[in-house]
């Protein structure tokens, strides 16, 4: 079976990235028992990413809604079945947020919202009003990597990189909660961030380093 | 998905009247938006929960009150859970990941739905999710399935780690429907499934979990949950144990015994809570007790090692809270 190429770096247009997922989905569907998805029928179609067509059915029950996300205000016109990871993804164009298993098992579409990590995937975009959401597309300051992601670079705390926004999002989370005290506290409380690629031993190191240089102990 | 319409109503009152008779609650969402998207769950209307007041968690002379709204990690952390029931802080520790934690509700969490995969498939028959078409797990894969309060209609478990230990130390759970209140203990509020598995609880439709109490219990700083599972974390468990042990000197005043990943609902075992009472803190005492544990088991075809595996998982905790170890 082809495997999908690595991911392209992050500078790269949002189209050829949005075709390497096309093609990591077509392919792990085909290898999962992959249910019906839910996707939502939108105001603006969107090509869907899963090859189920657009629903447009109860197009009289679309809210709007407001997301605050990465400090920039969206109003949006959705379906209440719409997730937050679908939102990002599909309707407002931030890729980063990655959707790996859609039920809660493995953590790629890990996001901040106020602070606190959370998924994405079950998160109901309606239900995200209110709050500061960040991905990561607001985790750098201006050209400046977070430490984090400095760190994974560092450290080489991924292969293919699907996993990565999700294990970034979810380390910032796990050092401002104090949880680096050890190794295996950085995998307990790294554990909802599943690796195909297995690149947890990089990733520790990348934890570790990270919240010694958040805490100052290094430069 | 089917579609559904949402609101977000602002008092008890409001939301326990949702004109719908099969209308849904979401606090988290970490269940229903999973069951919603599997088209387990297909209701038309969903009321949010999350603007209601049904939030805090205070210490009084009588017990523990949780909020139902509170969320796994809080209630995991909060000072007066960790140091008076330590059972509870470890039970929710070890449920899910840090992600889910944040987001899931206490309530919610009571009213999960069970990891079961013929539940969860629609392509297959389920009693639970239909009443009258068949339990493909009790001639089917049944690893994960229970060996106690099984029936001839449903095998399978009850995934709360929150709810063993809540039914150990004989928590109970506030329900309210429009002005009316009640109070029952959670081991009497979970059904089993007899010929009925699709009545999980004793909840009525509108009706909300408003808050959870547990009774003081002063000894219970010397509780722990012990949860054995296919992996060190973020894994439903295969079995759990939550005690308490009461110890005066080398003696066993008092004891809370409940267990996870074998029941069909939290199941609790006031039998070997019995057995310890009085008796001399030894292995010996430990390994009688638990033996008690499964008397009316019932293993399936894969699941038989749950047998042994809970009563050793009885045992090590009780070795740990004993100080035997
Ligand atoms: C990958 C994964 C791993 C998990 N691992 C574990 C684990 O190891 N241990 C464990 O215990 N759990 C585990 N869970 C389950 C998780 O803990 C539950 O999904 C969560 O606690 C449900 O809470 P919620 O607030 O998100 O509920 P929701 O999904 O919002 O609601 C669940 C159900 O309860 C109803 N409801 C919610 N609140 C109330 C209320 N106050 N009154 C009346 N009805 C209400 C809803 O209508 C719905 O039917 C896991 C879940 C996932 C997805
Ligand atoms: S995509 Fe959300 S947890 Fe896998
Ligand atoms: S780097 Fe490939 S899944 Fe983690």
């Amino acid at each position: 079976m082809q495997l999908p190429a690595d991911p392209p770096p992050d500078h790269e247009d949002g189209s050829s990235r949005r075709e390497f997922i096309r093609r990591l989905a077509a392919i792990s569907a085909g290898l999962t028992v992959a249910a019906p998805l839910g996707r939502a029928g939108t105001v603006t179609e969107k090509s869907n990413l899963q090859g189920e067509p657009p629903k447009t059915d109860g197009a009289e029950g679309l809210i709007e809604i407001i997301l605050k996300v990465n400090g920039n205000t969206e109003r949006l016109v959705v379906d209440p079945r719409v997730t937050l990871l679908d939102a990002l993804r599909d309707r407002l164009d931030l890729m980063g947020t990655k959707k790996g298993c859609d039920r809660g098992t493995c953590g790629a579409c890990t996001v901040h919202l106020d602070g606190r990590r959370v998924l994405s995937c079950l998160t109901l975009a309606v239900m995200a009003q209110g709050k500061k959401i960040t991905t990561i597309e607001g985790l750098a300051t201006g050209d400046e990597l977070h430490p984090v992601q400095a760190a994974f670079i560092k450290c080489d705390g991924f292969q293919c990189g699907y996993c990565t926004p999700g294990q970034i999002m979810s380390a910032v989370a796990c050092i401002s909660e104090g949880h680096t005290g050890s190794d295996s506290e950085i995998r307990e409380y790294m554990s909802g961030n599943l690796c195909r690629c297995g690149a947890y031993p990089n990733i520790v190191e990348a934890v570790k380093m990270a919240a010694a240089k958040m805490k100052g102990e290094v430069n | 998905m089917r579609p559904f319409t949402y609101e977000s109503p602002s008092s008890v009152l409001e939301a326990t009247n949702p004109g719908h008779p099969d209308s849904a609650f979401i606090a988290g969402g970490t269940t229903i938006v999973d069951l919603m998207k599997l088209e387990v769950m297909k209701p038309p209307k969903v009321v949010d929960l999350n603007a209601l007041p049904m939030r805090g968690i205070e210490m009084s002379p009588d017990g523990l009150r949780i909020g139902a709204l509170e969320k796994m990690s809080d209630t995991a952390v909060h000072p007066e859970v960790a140091a008076n029931y330590p059972v509870i802080s470890e039970a929710l520790l070890k449920s899910a990941s840090a992600q889910i934690r944040n987001m899931a509700s206490i309530g919610g969490n009571l009213l999960q739905r069970t990891r079961c995969g013929y539940f969860r498939d629609v392509n297959t028959p389920c009693n639970k999710r239909e009443p009258g078409s068949g339990c493909p797990a009790i001639g089917g894969e049944n690893r994960m399935h229970a060996i106690l309060g099984t029936s001839s209609s449903c095998v399978a478990t009850h995934a709360s780690d929150l709810a063993v230990a809540l039914v150990a130390l004989e928590a109970s759970v506030r329900l309210q429907s429009g002005a009316s209140e009640r109070l029952l203990t959670l081991d009497d509020f979970y059904l089993l499934p007899d010929g009925t598995p699709h009545q999980e609880n004793q909840l009525l439709p509108g009706e909300l979990i408003t808050e959870i109490r547990v009774p003081r219990l002063p000894w219970a700083t010397r509780s722990t949950y012990l949860k054995i599972r296919d992996r060190e974390s973020y894994e439903f468990s295969l079995t759990s144990a939550a005690v308490a042990l009461d110890v005066n000197g080398d003696q066993i005043r008092d004891a809370r015994v409940a267990v996870g990943g074998v029941g069909t609902k939290p199941w609790n075992l006031p039998e070997v809570r019995e057995a310890l009472t009085g008796k001399p803190l030894t292995l010996e005492t430990f390994v009688a007790a638990a033996k008690l544990a499964v008397a009316g088991a019932v293993p399936l075809k894969h699941n038989a090692f749950k047998i042994d595996l809970v009563q050793r998982t009885i045992i090590r905790a009780l070795i740990k809270l004993g100080g035997l170890a």
